[in-house]
């Protein structure tokens, strides 16, 4: 049995109801593209508005690619077609400010990433970028998304420390409240916590579920358990396709497409 | 039994090698400054040199050189820097990036004595503009441009990408998360860099003979405004360096006291490539770790 094995076509794919269900973002017929790989191949999702989101699936199964197409990440390593519906505009135009519709959509990696820099310019950098001065509104923001990250408690009393003299769960959570201080409306993260233990882990799973109050998330991970405690939707992604997007508790007890039924109960491939 | 004999015979082959060239480095650092650290002193230092009579010291020379570095500094870095940033985070994979590469190896590979030949040729004859500061200076940046160009896109390169991701995930342009955040972590690596390269050009002589040119005119440091022949800030007044100073006692030297004026140039040369040498592996520790918070 190889990995090949599964029908493309046998797909379960939720559709929102748009009576009763606010979208966030949606994609239509997203591709990827990295030369002549052909790495997405038939984007279709549907995010509802203050919903936690999972993307699963094997490494390379396209969910990491699928999230940094959008908020265009991967413009210059891939090509990428179709639409990304986000507040009635299509920010995969080309038309599009990227710079500007990152500030609505950010994002979180894999590993933290913070800069060289103190803990509270971490957070008021990008703001200052974008020309806010006044220092009592920065200073508001520093601690507002630090609270929102669940770090505040931890750093307040360090702000003018380096970024790095954090643990590596508290970096990322400075990622998070980094990002939040843009005041987005929608957070992506790629598997935010594969790098760290889990007691970190749990830190941040709670910070995400505390997050979704405000903003939408979409979060791709390997780790199934993150996905089933956190999430309220989850989408299976398998070789770039999606086969199968449902409520995380229908993926994860009554699967009803062959392929996530075989990952999830670990019979995969 | 074999493969421990060989392993063994390795490590000592290694070690005596290891130990030879430390021998060999101590020895010649032993020797220019035993016998010219005596003959360095305040005077030695600051009085202008003596063609005819003994008793010259080294103080233009020295001043010389100095301006010589920073004015080659102050043309080369931005150059460099703006090259470097191309290299490391614009240049497409094409045929004018590969020209341009190509370039700056075939300019790193260039012997000095021809960029010296070079220089003369193009800016002291054809450029009218005679045995100069600034005809040094030029030839001097021809030199050190490619290893900067090359330290600068290396520091460049070793910020991680995940600090663009950072950047640009936060809705920063490409050149602001250049300027703000990938330049001032490549910072210790770039200020390494231009010390050590600060310290070849220091040290520099064949590229200046035919460019800065062999005499030390008289400089009046009480006059500092450049465009006066005599100001010690001029740029067109030919200038001898330290380096150039040492090549040419060596080779036609008349004072009485050419060896000992050549060893005491020598010493001065050495410890200032030292002091280069270990300052840039100090500035670029202590920025580093103020970068990163790293004890």
């Amino acid at each position: 049995m190889g990995i090949n094995k599964y029908d493309f076509n046998e797909k379960n794919i939720l559709k929102f109801d748009s009576n009763e269900h606010e979208l966030a973002i949606a994609t239509k017929n997203l591709q990827v593209f990295y030369g002549d790989k052909h790495a997405l191949f038939d984007g279709d999702l549907e995010f509802e508005r203050y919903k936690i989101t999972s993307l699963i699936g094997a490494s390379g199964s396209g969910k990491s690619t699928y999230l940094r197409s959008l908020n265009r990440m991967n413009d210059n390593v891939a090509r990428v077609e179709g639409e990304i519906q986000y507040r009635g505009l299509n920010v995969n135009s080309k038309k599009i400010n990227v710079y500007e519709m990152r500030k609505h959509i950010g994002m979180v990696f894999q590993r933290p990433n913070p800069f060289s820099k103190s803990i509270r310019e971490n957070i008021t950098f990008a703001l200052k970028e974008q020309g806010l001065k006044n220092k009592k509104k920065l200073e508001e923001v520093v601690e507002s998304s630090l609270k929102d990250a669940a770090l505040w408690d931890e750093v307040k009393d360090d702000l003018k420390k380096s970024a790095w003299s954090l643990s590596g769960g508290q970096q990322q959570r400075l990622c998070i409240a980094r990002t939040i201080a843009m005041k987005p409306d929608i957070l992506l993260l790629d598997e935010p916590a594969s790098a760290l233990d889990p007691i970190s882990t749990s830190k941040i799973e709670e910070t995400l579920v505390e997050l979704k109050k405000r903003y939408t998330i979409i979060i791709v991970t390997h780790n199934m358990q993150q996905a089933s405690r956190i999430s309220d939707y989850t989408a299976f992604f398998h070789l770039g396709h999606i086969l199968e997007y449902d409520k995380t508790k229908h993926i994860f007890t009554t699967p009803k497409v062959t392929a996530t039924n075989d990952y999830i109960s670990g019979n995969f491939g | 039994m074999k493969t421990k004999f060989q392993n063994n015979v390795a490590i000592a082959v290694i070690r005596v090698i290891a130990v030879l060239v430390v021998l060999i480095l101590a020895f010649l650092l032993g020797d220019i400054l035993i016998s010219g650290v005596p003959h360095i002193s305040w005077h030695f230092l600051t009085a202008p040199s003596q063609a005819f009579t003994s008793g010259g010291g080294i103080g233009v020379q020295l001043f010389n050189s100095i301006y010589l570095l920073l004015l080659t500094l102050i043309i080369s870095f931005p150059i460099s820097l703006g090259a470097g940033i191309f290299l490391s985070e614009y240049a497409p994979k094409n045929i004018f990036t590969a020209t341009v590469r190509m370039a700056i190896e075939v300019l790193s590979s260039l012997p000095s004595v021809v960029v010296g030949l070079f220089g003369f040729l193009l800016f002291v004859v054809q450029l009218d503009m005679g045995f100069s500061i600034l005809s040094g200076a030029i030839a001097l940046t021809f030199f050190n441009l490619p290893l900067l160009t090359r330290n600068i896109e290396e520091s460049l390169r070793a910020v991680p990408d995940l600090q663009r991701e950072a950047g640009l995930s936060l809705g920063l342009s490409k050149w602001r998360t250049v300027i703000k955040v990938i330049l001032p972590e490549a910072l210790p690596g770039i200020i390494t860099g231009v010390v050590l390269g600060a310290g070849r050009v220091f040290g520099e002589a064949a590229a200046l003979i035919y460019t800065a040119g062999q005499s030390a005119t008289n400089i009046d440091f009480g006059n500092w405004n450049p465009f006066n022949a005599t100001s010690p800030l001029n740029l067109m007044r030919p200038a001898e360096t330290l380096a150039v100073h040492i090549w040419k006692i060596n080779s036609e030297g008349v004072m009485p006291d050419a060896a000992a004026v050549s060893a005491g140039s020598s010493a001065v040369l050495i410890i200032a490539v030292l002091i280069f040498n270990f300052s840039a592996r100090v500035i670029g520790n202590q920025l580093y770790r103020k970068l990163t918070a790293t004890k």
